[in-house]
């Protein structure tokens, strides 16, 4: 179906009926137990799941393929969020033209950084890429303040010009992000029984676009120019002796990574229209790297599976405080309430990234290939336990 | 040949199938028919706190959750009731906020726009916040302020200093307690007179962001006012934990009094690397090198240590003060975490109380009712003698103290000490004073 072969076909429709099913399936807890604090269908949450997915897809295609290890792309993000905050500021509160314009923008600033990122490859590279976002960083945050609005973020205001649009709606407040009237915070609560399931406008267009970006990243992975990318990965000096110019090939992957960056700051910003620079410190190139090496590097699915697993931490588990440990194990005797707290309470709230450190270390040590291998191992093993029962002499040979 | 038969069997089917679809409307009930955002429907109401838990702020955070926890207490009827016996309105019974009990949310800032807005978002959407608090810096709290605004739910702003707050950026959803750059500037403009004459030259360092601009230009205006001249204004990136490289320059600048626009983690260490620079023993132009802090707390003074004495600047109340309420504070804050609280901690108890009354006396915790219910109201017994939440710009109006770095702290909790308690009228300005000019509060949402 549409050019793909049966397998990523599967996958695509694997990857859609998740997100249009997901507030139903991140909401399996009804809203009045304890365990809806692990609950993570709510809007907010939900658009940080497919919008830093489209972010990891995007980086993935760089660094899953070529091997080109950026650490700048969260400069690709701001430079988007602020073109999209900058267009609801002049033009329209419509998201089109704003989306629209971030991607640009982000493509524009790839192939500047890019075109000399890229004369050098492997830690150089890295540390090029690296240096131009902290560039960028250091001009959001002070010297292009009148641009930014520095540390503050840049925010939309009641006397914005909004040429297309209106500064201020008729009861004096600041219109909302919209695509064509439709009100991108806008949700439909779903009450069944206890449970309760929100459908908000903003999440379903950045599915859909998840949706289109995802597929146009396995047209990539299967296409000549997908090939070549990968052949850069495995050899590059043998390519450029055989006659080969790489460049061209390494910089487009690198504008369309940029541009899938852009894209995921253009959305952020629509979802809610607000612009900071901590959008583009190193830590955040940092959290893509991350996202992508946890979700497994190089497979279609790894980067948006190990974006939806950072955000869930960040998220649910910093919200969990001591009152609420104290809750779960309120059951349990005094003193042993007590001590079970203090022996939680370091891996969750303030200290969620340390949980997410271990399990990171876990991950890379025991699954080098992310989650996904994790998933493949599983479906292995139970698929090895079938054989099993139907040939219980057969034994498992090295391929090599 | 028609196929259809009509069997006992099929037609039971049928009509269950059609009675599931009859019943569908009464399961599924859409929630838009809520008044307002988040309308508490059960026996409790869920307020947020959302605090930096790391970051520059971390321990203004810190010690405001555990002011947001004692006011929680207090509401709900548990603990001595601390400041509710002084206030001077009397709706509060204890019994939570009209009938309905006090639970809480809290949330982790990072001292970030981003982190803070996600964070707040949360609590709206997920945990069904009615009212969303804290923010120990100005940038923080005016991008969750503009959140709230959207969402339409009240934001009762904590550790905010800037002026933009109820400033150029003010929201009718959102309201602050604590004082601001400007009047610390009033309040100290006429002791720094009295201390070091009208013949000085000022540097200033200041963080970068909205706070650190508008207290610099505040200070900078009420000092040049008196006189003095101001040499230089330097930006300093609020991520910055080593200063030696803004302090060098100021030796060699002709400058004589220095004036740190820093709060929290900078200011302790930006103050620090000045005293190892030997500013403080400096004499420059024949004048003693004096340094200046306009906006302190006791957090800092104890971050800083000895490096705090004889260093003057402002803050909203202190432990110290001999008011009932402020001594009903910080006994049972005393008795619940073993120390005296911070202005922060106070701050944020008295937004929280403020709040409570607010819904109490409007009888709802809509939005719109809460913020008619605060606009204009005058209140006395929560620290800070009487007080006026201004209708045009939802800033409280109040005393400001002028506190120093006590020479001789008797105790680790002991080491500012009030110089001078300026009275709200010398700090008071008109809304549209230019320093506040540019923004609107347009109207309240309710969602």
């Amino acid at each position: 179906m549409f050019g793909m072969n049966k397998n990523d076909t599967t996958m695509l429709l694997l990857v859609a009926v998740l997100t249009m099913l997901a507030p139903f399936i991140l909401n399996p807890f009804p809203t009045d137990s304890g365990l809806a604090q692990f609950n993570a269908g709510y809007p907010d949450l939900m658009q940080r799941f497919v919008i830093f997915g489209i972010f990891a897809i995007g980086f993935n295609i760089l660094f899953g393929l070529t091997g080109y290890l950026s650490f700048g792309h969260a400069a690709f993000l701001g430079v988007g969020s602020y073109s999209a905050v900058w267009m609801f500021k002049l033009l329209s509160m419509n998201v089109i033209p704003a989306i629209l314009l971030s991607v640009a923008m982000a493509g524009v600033f790839a192939l500047v950084i890019g075109y000399i990122s890229l004369r050098r490859s492997g830690i150089y590279f890295s540390i090029l890429t690296l240096a131009f976002a902290q560039m960028s960083f250091n001009l959001a945050y002070s010297v292009l303040t009148p641009i930014t609005n520095g540390e503050t973020g840049l925010q939309l205001t009641l006397n914005d010009p909004r040429i297309l649009g209106v500064s201020q709606t008729a009861d004096g407040s600041i219109p909302v992000t919209s695509l064509f009237g439709m009100e991108m915070r806008s949700t439909y609560e779903m009450v069944v029984g206890p449970w309760a399931f929100q459908f908000n406008v903003g999440y379903y267009l950045s599915a859909l676009v998840l949706l289109a970006v995802f597929y146009l990243s396995i047209r990539i992975f299967r296409s000549p120019f997908g090939l070549m990318l990968r052949a850069v990965k495995s050899n590059q000096q043998r390519m450029n002796y055989t006659g080969l110019n790489t460049r061209p090939y390494t910089l487009a992957a690198f504008v369309i990574s940029g541009m899938y960056a852009g894209l995921a700051g253009g959305l952020l910003a629509s979802m809610d229209p607000l612009a900071g620079a901590e959008r583009m410190q190193w830590t955040a190139s940092g959290e893509v790297v991350l996202m992508t090496i946890l979700g497994g590097a190089g497979t279609l699915i790894g980067p948006v599976l190990g974006a939806g697993f950072i955000k869930y931490f960040e998220n649910i588990f910093s919200k969990i405080n001591e009152s609420v440990l104290h809750s779960w194990f309120s059951a349990l005797p005094d003193g042993l309430e007590d001590l079970l707290v203090t022996l939680v309470y370091p891996f969750v709230g303030k200290g969620w990234h340390m949980t997410l450190g271990i399990l990171f270390v876990l991950v890379v040590v025991f699954l080098p290939g992310g989650l996904v291998e994790g998933g493949q191992r599983i479906t292995t093993w139970l698929r090895s336990k079938k054989a099993d029962g139907n040939k219980p002499t057969s034994t498992t040979e090295p391929a090599e | 040949m028609s196929n259809s038969k009509f069997t006992r069997r099929g037609m039971l089917k049928t009509g269950a199938v059609a009675g599931a679809g009859v019943a569908l409307p009464t399961i599924f009930t859409a929630s838009s028919v809520a008044a307002y955002t988040n309308e508490p429907t059960g026996g409790s109401v869920t307020l947020g706190f959302n605090v930096p838990q790391t970051g520059p702020y971390a321990d203004e955070g810190a010690d405001e959750l555990r002011a947001y926890q004692l006011a929680v207490e207090h509401l709900n009827g548990e603990g001595d009731g601390g400041m509710l016996n002084t206030f001077s309105s009397k709706e509060l019974q204890g019994n939570g906020i009209m009938g309905k009990k006090v639970e809480f949310v809290t949330g982790d800032t990072q001292t970030k726009s981003d982190a803070a807005r996600a964070s707040a978002k949360s609590m709206i959407e997920k945990d069904g916040a009615v009212m969303i608090t804290g923010g120990s810096s100005s940038g923080v709290a005016i991008a969750v302020q503009g959140l709230c605004q959207e969402a339409g739910v009240i934001f009762m702003a904590g550790l905010t200093h800037s002026n933009d707050t109820t400033g150029k950026d003010k929201k009718a959803n959102g309201f602050r307690h604590f004082f601001n750059g400007y009047m610390s500037a009033a309040a100290l403009a006429p002791v720094l007179k009295n201390l070091y004459g009208t013949d000085r030259n000022a540097y200033h360092l200041t963080a970068d962001y909205t706070w650190g601009w508008t207290q610099e230009e505040s200070i900078a205006a009420a000092t040049e006012a008196m006189g003095w001249n101001t040499v230089n204004k330097v930006r300093t990136p609020l991520a910055s934990t080593d200063f030696s490289s803004y302090i060098a320059p100021v030796l060699n600048s002709g400058a004589d009094v220095l004036v740190l626009n820093h709060y929290g983690g900078n200011m302790v260490n930006s103050l620090t690397n000045a005293v190892q620079f030997g500013l403080r023993e400096k004499i420059v132009n024949g004048k003693q090198f004096e340094i200046v802090v306009p906006l302190y707390s006791r957090l800092m003074a104890k971050g800083a240590g000895a490096n705090v004495k004889g260093i003057h600047g402002s803050t909203n109340w202190h432990w110290s003060l001999q008011d009932d309420a402020s001594k009903a504070f910080v006994k049972s804050f005393g008795t619940k975490y073993g120390f005296p609280p911070s202005q922060a901690a106070h701050t944020v108890y008295c937004q929280t109380l403020l709040y409570a009354d607010a819904a109490t006396r409007a009888g709802t915790f809509n939005p719109c009712g809460i913020g008619e219910a605060l606009e204009g109201f005058e209140f006395d017994g929560l620290g800070n003698g009487k007080t006026l939440y201004r209708a045009g710009d939802h800033q409280c109006f109040k005393d400001v103290l002028v506190v120093r770095g006590k020479e001789n702290p008797t105790s680790e909790f002991d080491l500012l000490e009030v110089v001078e308690v300026t009275p709200a009228a010398q700090v008071t300005y008109p809304i549209d004073h230019p320093m506040f000019a540019g923004g609107a509060l347009g109207t309240c949402n309710a969602g």
